[in-house]
């Protein structure tokens, strides 16, 4: 295979960032969620 | 917050077919002949673009359903936001992988090239309408002010994605995305197949994406509001005691 450090470099950064950000948007919707009260929640859709 | 049955299925179809997509790009496909092992980066770069069109694409006819009195409401102001952030992170990562790909094929990670700079100009116009999503003012006044902004920022779309036909470019021409190539490609076999699993791969997490950034927004509206209220609350209780 050719390019190795090319294809490392460009899926590994796609596939980084794309992880990363998924991660926030669910970590930070879970710690928002915790600072509403209880009968505020709705657990489906907020 | 829990997410419903539907986000997390289309989240486990997302995480599926990428890996399916990683599979089928990095193994499966076959060298190109000009290119060598370098053509799979298109795999992930021509999805990534097209998803970035999708994302902000949203967030235009979002933006116009806002500006329109009678479809104007605040989750159009919203969901324009949600996919516009998104499609900033879609069109940096067209900017990388095509920067890589360029290094391996053209020998240079960047050129002042009609496509490569309209794009770049598309990330930093969103970019600036993100920022501008974050000055302050009632909820009315920014959401028309966002959905002007993100037409403004719009008008560049159509530029990208003609500008390899307007302009002599060195990236080249659309290959399977445009009225002549759609139904006769000029990709063939299980190249166009990774090409179209990529693009529905990347679909899918863009969907799962808009719906977990667009139910974050809503929260931190709410979050907003009821620190508001809270506040409000406490000054009225220390006006009535009298106490500071």
């Amino acid at each position: 295979m050719t390019h190795v450090g090319y294809l490392i470099a460009g899926y590994g950064v796609t596939f980084a960032v794309l992880a990363s950000y998924a991660a926030w948007i669910v970590g930070k919707k879970r710690a928002l969620a915790r600072e509403l009260p209880p009968e505020e929640r709705d657990p489906r859709w907020p | 917050m829990r997410s419903g049955v539907g986000t997390r299925v289309l989240g486990a179809a997302a995480v599926a077919s990428l890996a399916l997509l990683s599979v089928m790009a990095l193994v499966v496909t076959p060298q190109d002949v000009n290119q060598l092992d370098a053509v799979r980066l298109i795999y992930i770069h021509v999805p990534a673009a097209t998803t970035m069109y999708v994302a902000f694409g949203i967030t235009a006819l979002a933006s116009v359903l806002y500006l329109v009195r009678r479809t104007r409401a605040q989750k159009w102001d919203t969901l324009a936001g949600a996919s516009a952030e998104i499609g900033v992170v879609f069109t940096g990562l067209t900017l990388v992988t095509g920067a890589i790909w360029g290094r391996t094929t053209w020998g240079v990670w960047w050129t002042w090239d009609a496509r490569l700079t309209s794009t770049a100009v598309l990330f930093v116009l969103f970019l600036g309408y993100l920022a501008l999503r974050r000055v302050g003012g009632s909820s009315d006044v920014r959401a028309k002010r966002n959905a002007i902004a993100a037409l403004a920022a719009s008008i560049d779309i159509p530029i990208v994605h003609k500008s390899v036909e307007w302009w002599r470019t060195l990236h080249q021409k659309s290959t399977a995305f445009d009225e002549e190539t759609f139904l006769h490609p000029h990709i063939h076999g299980t190249m166009y197949w990774t090409v179209m699993l990529g693009l529905g791969a990347f679909l899918l997490l863009f969907a799962w994406l808009l719906i977990n950034r667009y139910r974050l927004a809503k929260l931190e509206e709410r979050v907003e509001d009821e620190g508001l209220e809270r506040a409000i609350a406490e000054r009225r209780a220390e006006a009535l005691t009298g106490s500071p």
